[in-house]
């Protein structure tokens, strides 16, 4: 008997140290990183930092603002495309996603959202990049605004779908055509949840990297139109980072901490948003 | 025609795009694939030597799918348990405010750009394996082909590695999602007739849950396929007969690093594009086929 007390005590001391090992074993590259970037990160930031181009490949001045207006100009440019059409999608697939017609729509929307990102990099590449013969800031937001779309789309229909029926049905017992109770009425109650889709969408797309390679390239000089290469700070941290100069991977790490307080504080947005709810 | 209708086939033209762009997206990669195996026949699928020099060009990719296919195999050795154990944690161990903020904490971790853990990757984490891990295999079992190669920090193990921590997160909501399902009369009858709760765990939520499960696995795959900027800054980017996995220390390379380290090298009027593109293909596939097994196991058991 004791035996078996014996064996049942050391089988749940077993499972309790298996499941707090592992939270402790997750959590240390968290802390790390945050630590790591943070440390590495603060010594590179000073006016110039923000200010200045990158300068030559090696020299310890200038800064990374092409980068960061890269950045910006891409992820608008791609939420501009992406956001809209993502909604509406969400929207199609709500009201009309779980019809037999509609089964190929949906499907493309999950493989989209399956898709590797560096796949929609060489896609934009074949039909942009290619035909326009130039590495473009236009084919960059392009891909960012193909990586974007499946994400709003599905949690958008996933917050329409959140909406209790009653609420479509008083609509609908109003008389009110079926478009305006669905965009006026559903969609205004599932606006919390449609807005924090597209932060994590922006969120995602702002650290996306792959898909720049190949399509806008990155670049040491200023943003200078549509059709020409542009920075961001992705490509930055890629390029950079396994530079030999010193100076070159200083910036890539005050880079990588701008990117990281973006994607963390829009990230912890959202699930304090959506706390309150 | 009513406003509705309008309305219907507005939404269904917006919605079409999704559709209309993965078709292309198969047609043009498939396309652009054509030539190179039109030059190198099967070879390209199953052969390893890589030279993009202009008239001795030669592309066989099987190396770079070896090496997607180990570094994710790896992930999910390693990720898995540890996905497991955090899911056990939060749902058997933690009270509300604990399991809030460690949720939020490994949810956090999804949210770090890939491109990160690669810099932290390629300057502290490839540092810690190689002393921690590598270099004390490499001496006491070094005898042993896995752990021969002298370590360098940079390889399938660290390419792997890095990928279980990414796989973290969705792995263990998903798991976690899944235990939770687990009837309460299922663990009570465990407990009824004297078991502990390991017992309960093991011969109840496992049993009960594994499909759920097998999806989280799988899901987690897929991520770990995918992936590309962490693994090719710690991978070590080895190409040709030099990439084929033959120690878990020796440098590789994995479809997707294979294509953003050489793409935009690649000169356009030779094949090396071309032959870069079916990697992009061959990825594709893997992923879409992983994502799908994981979808409909999940879809189904959430039902």
């Amino acid at each position: 008997m004791i035996s078996l007390r014996v064996k049942k005590k050391v089988q749940n001391t077993f499972l309790f140290l298996f499941a707090f090992l592992s939270t402790i074993i997750a959590i240390i590259p968290l802390f790390s990183i945050i630590f790591e970037v943070i440390k590495n990160g603060i010594e590179a930031i000073n006016l110039d930092f923000f200010i200045q181009l990158p300068g030559p490949l090696g020299e310890s001045i200038g800064g990374i603002a092409n980068a960061i207006q890269g950045t910006l100009i891409l992820v608008t440019l791609a939420s501009i495309i992406g956001v809209p059409i993502g909604v509406i999608t969400g929207i199609y697939l709500y009201e009309y996603g779980k019809e037999k017609k509609s089964t190929l729509i949906s499907f493309s929307v999950d493989l989209l959202y399956d898709l590797p990102s560096i796949v929609v990099g060489i896609f934009v590449y074949i039909t942009v990049v290619s035909p326009m013969r130039s590495f473009s800031a236009l084919a960059g937001a392009l891909a960012l605004a193909i990586v974007m779309i499946p994400i709003i789309a599905k949690t958008t229909e996933e917050s329409l779908t959140l909406v209790p029926p009653t609420i479509s049905e008083a609509g609908i017992a109003l008389g009110i055509p079926k478009w305006k109770n669905i965009v006026f009425i559903v969609l205004n109650s599932a606006k919390n949840g449609v807005l924090n889709g597209i932060v994590l969408a922006v969120a995602r797309i702002t650290g996306e990297t792959a898909p720049l390679i190949m399509t806008c390239l990155g670049s040491n000089f200023w943003f200078s139109g549509m059709d020409k290469p542009i920075n961001s700070l992705t490509l930055l941290i890629w390029r950079y980072a396994m530079q030999p100069y010193p100076s070159a991977v200083k910036k890539a790490w005050g880079a990588a901490f701008l990117l990281l307080l973006v994607a963390l504080a829009l990230n912890l947005l959202v699930k304090s948003g959506g706390e309150r709810k | 025609m009513n406003e509705d209708e309008v309305f219907y086939l507005f939404s269904l033209a917006v919605a079409s795009i999704s559709l209309l762009l993965l078709a292309l997206i198969l047609v043009v990669l498939v396309q652009y694939t054509l030539p190179v195996i039109k030059e190198m026949g099967f070879d390209y699928f199953i052969t390893s030597s890589w030279n993009p020099v202009f008239g001795k060009e030669k592309y066989g990719i099987l190396p770079y799918f070896l090496g997607t296919v180990l570094t994710s195999f790896i992930a999910v050795l390693v990720g898995v348990p540890i996905s497991f154990g955090i899911a056990l944690f939060l749902t058997e161990y933690s009270n509300k405010t604990l399991k809030k903020y460690l949720s939020i904490m490994i949810d956090l971790l999804a949210a770090i750009p890939s491109v990160i853990y690669g810099l932290w990757g390629f300057f502290v984490f490839r540092n810690f394996i190689l002393d921690y891990i590598e270099k004390p295999l490499h001496n006491y079992f070094g005898k042993i082909s896995i752990f021969s190669a002298t370590p360098t920090g940079l390889d399938f193990l660290s390419g792997g590695l890095i990928l279980a921590i990414m796989i973290i997160p969705i792995v263990s909501s998903v798991t976690r999602e899944v235990l939770e399902l687990v009837p309460t009369e299922i663990k009570e009858g465990i407990y009824a007739i004297g078991g502990n709760r390991y017992d309960v765990i093991v011969y109840g939520s496992i049993r009960y849950s594994k499909n759920g499960i097998l999806g989280a696995i799988l899901l987690g795959l897929g991520r770990a396929v995918g992936e590309t900027m962490a693994v090719s800054m710690v991978i070590g980017n080895a190409t040709g007969e030099n990439a084929l996995p033959r120690s878990l220390f020796s440098a590789g390379q994995t479809l997707s690093s294979l294509i953003a380290n050489e793409f935009n090298e690649a000169n356009p009027t030779s094949l090396h594009p071309n032959a870069l593109v079916g990697a992009g293909l061959v990825l594709l596939m893997m992923a879409i086929v992983v994502n799908l097994g994981a979808r409909a196991i999940v879809s189904k058991y959430k039902r």
